[in-house]
């Protein structure tokens, strides 16, 4: 990077006064972690606002900031479809319809939900992938984190590095997942509004909307594209070379909106567990829906000023530019650290670092959060030590276990980072291959809700079949113009997609369909092992309907949902 | 469980909120340092808007404890 920032102490004061709160957390959290379910599942106490803001928090992970920030450069307003069609509908339907069975099945985790509505090798499948990728996931954050503050702070990277994972793994030590969760909402807030006067300023800079709107009619057209595409979202997807994305409106509806929205937000124990740590079935109903009011508003936070940076760097007299990487290209990740030294001065700026910095920590606490969850209950309780007769003796050490996961967990996320950093594409590839479990996932799960008749075997076999379909097709084909097989096409060049992302989502299409195929067929070729009264609380079909009557009209899953989806559809409708 | 987190967000934000609006004041009259902010003196807005909602987090949570004595 050509300049690094310079800090003040008032920037330092604000950094460590936010930290002193984070750990301060953990420590008045000590005293209530008696036993397993405290520390591992918050003792299911959580109110639905809390449990709703941490939902989004866990998501709102650094790398999707930055990530996000780049893809209003690349693709302006576009970019909001992953956050209204490719977010809000999955995170109603895990609420009316999911919702009911994760939480009311007592089931601890979401492998622990395929235990009990199919079988154990489903569940041993779904526990290994997914404890090997979230601590995988949270070792890339970690490297990430490192990395930008050796670049932009220009702190030591190993130093960053222990340094960040230590007052993590200190937090979800001391206080568990109550810690995680409390601590995502606190770094919900500081996010917001350390992020805040980067949009106001770099909003007025341009002269507002219209403004902005102005400004980016020639860019935008010197692009070949028409003039408004950067601030509108479906009107130019009638066709894929209209639009940046390079997909069309059905691409985007089907791949984005249902197979990978659906297959994250509902199947993501990640996500799911902190609606499963709320403390009424309402609460836990509520929590995704809470969580989707903040969730649709966030693109203005952090695509918005994405938009207002492509201005700034075809506007000279700005003095703005993105670093380049070794190949001549900007670093397009990196646009929001850009903006916040292009607009801050000493003081909010430090406020902008540590909202950075919050991000970072809220994504990596969270995986070991969920990570230290599926070890000890889906793996450890699972098939190393059975639970006893005496509960006193297992809670003991079963909280034991979970400590010393906490502990494992951040230890080997601290390895996967100096493996990042040494391979970089291998880390990379694991994560392409690792995101294609969820989309199998979603349909096994799906099915097991809704079809009684879905067996364990056939489970097992779709999980099995979905995956190495997706493999297979990633294997195959490849987005044009890639220079690594890590993108695509390693076993052979059978289709080129014009985009990368065109790709993922076709990947995930195939892999639901295949996944939905093979359980149907296998369950109808087997035997359904589990009795109709084994499956009450389980399936839709054998679960008496939930009662909202003693709920008041405002406070219920249902008017809360209409509430979501007429915002967005509003939202859609402005931006269209 | 245990602790009402509305009060260390609102003890948070309102330590911040006063850090910054006094840093805010102190710096008002220096144009070099906001010239960035494009003259805006962001550091006094930022800490009176995260005071109020310090304070807002604070009184919520003084109204939930009167409401569910423990």
């Amino acid at each position: 990077m050509n300049s690094g920032f310079i800090l003040s102490w008032i920037d330092y004061s604000v950094m460590i006064i936010y930290f002193a709160f984070v750990l301060g957390i953990g420590w008045a959290l000590k005293r209530y972690m008696k036993d397993a379910s405290a520390f591992l599942e918050a003792g299911r106490s959580m109110p639905a606002w809390v449990a709703g803001l941490a939902f989004i928090s866990t998501n709102l992970g650094a790398l999707e900031v930055m990530g996000m920030t780049g893809s209003g450069v690349k693709y302006g307003m576009l970019t909001t479809h992953f956050y209204w069609v490719g977010a809000i509908p999955a995170m109603v339907f895990l609420a009316m319809f999911m919702m009911p069975f994760y939480y009311g099945s007592k089931a601890r985790s979401v492998p622990e939900y395929l235990k009990l509505r199919f079988d154990e090798k489903t569940r041993g499948l779904n526990a290994i992938l997914f404890a090997v990728m979230t601590i995988l996931a949270s070792g890339i954050s970690m490297y990430a984190l490192a990395i930008l503050m050796e670049k932009v702070l220009g702190w030591n990277f190993h130093l960053s590095l222990i340094l960040s994972a230590a007052i993590v793994l200190a937090y979800t030590y001391l206080g568990g997942l109550s810690s995680a969760i409390y601590n995502e909402v606190l770094q919900f807030f500081i996010i917001v509004v350390g992020l805040l006067p980067i949009v106001i300023l770099s909003l007025k800079d341009v002269g507002g909307w219209h403004g902005l709107q102005q400004s980016l009619a020639p860019i935008v057209s010197s692009k070949g594209f028409a003039p408004d595409t950067w601030t509108t979202t479906w009107k130019y997807t009638g066709s894929a070379a209209a639009n940046p994305m390079g997909v069309e409106w059905y691409g985007i509806f089907v791949g984005l909106g249902f197979v990978l929205s659906f297959g994250y937000w509902c199947t993501n124990f990640l996500i799911v567990q902190r609606a499963m740590s709320a403390h009424s079935t309402t609460a836990a109903r509520n929590t995704p829906l809470i969580g989707a009011i903040p969730k649709m508003f966030i693109p203005f936070l952090i695509i918005v000023p994405g938009i207002v940076a492509l201005v700034l760097m075809n506007t000279p007299g700005k003095g703005f530019t993105l670093p380049l990487n070794a190949a001549g290209q900007p670093i397009y990740d990196y646009t929001i650290i850009m903006l916040l030294k292009q607009y801050l001065p000493a003081g909010v700026l430090g406020l902008g670092i540590t909202a950075l910095l919050a991000s970072f920590m809220s994504g990596m606490a969270g995986n070991v959060s969920a990570f230290n969850t599926v070890w000890t209950y889906d793996i450890y309780q699972s098939y190393i030590r059975p639970a006893t007769n005496n509960k006193a003796i297992d809670d003991k050490h079963y909280l034991f276990v979970g400590r010393m996961a906490t502990i494992f967990g951040v230890l080997v996320s601290i390895a996967a980072a100096y493996l990042a950093s040494l391979f970089g594409n291998i880390m990379d590839f694991l994560q392409t291959i690792f995101s294609m479990v969820n989309a199998p996932l979603f349909a096994v799960i799906f099915l097991g809700m809704f079809w009684k008749r879905g067996t364990g075997h056939a489970a097992f076999a779709g999980l099995l079949a979905g995956l190495l379909v997706a493999l297979l097709h990633h294997g195959l084909t490849f987005p044009a113009g890639a220079d690594t097989l890590v993108k695509g096409g390693w076993i052979a060049h059978l289709h080129a997609y014009p985009v990368e992302m065109a790709q993922s989502f076709w990947t995930a299409i195939f892999a639901c369909s295949t996944s939905t195929l093979v359980t149907v067929v296998v369950s109808f070729l087997t035997t359904q092992k589990k009795s109709d009264q084994e499956l009450t609380g389980l399936v839709y079909s054998l679960t008496p309907k939930l009662n909202e009557e003693a709920v008041p009209w405002y406070k219920r899953s249902s008017t809360l949902a209409i509430v979501v989806l007429t915002l967005v559809t509003i939202l859609t409708i402005l931006f269209w | 469980m245990g602790i009402d987190i509305k009060i260390p967000i609102g003890l948070m934000f309102t330590i911040l909120g006063l850090l910054l609006t006094v840093y805010g004041f102190i710096t008002r009259s220096d144009a070099a340092l906001y010239t960035v902010s494009l003259g805006i003196n962001v550091n006094l807005w930022s800490g009176l808007g995260m005071l109020v909602f310090g304070l807002l987090m604070l009184a919520l949570s003084i109204k939930s404890k009167k409401q569910k004595p423990q």
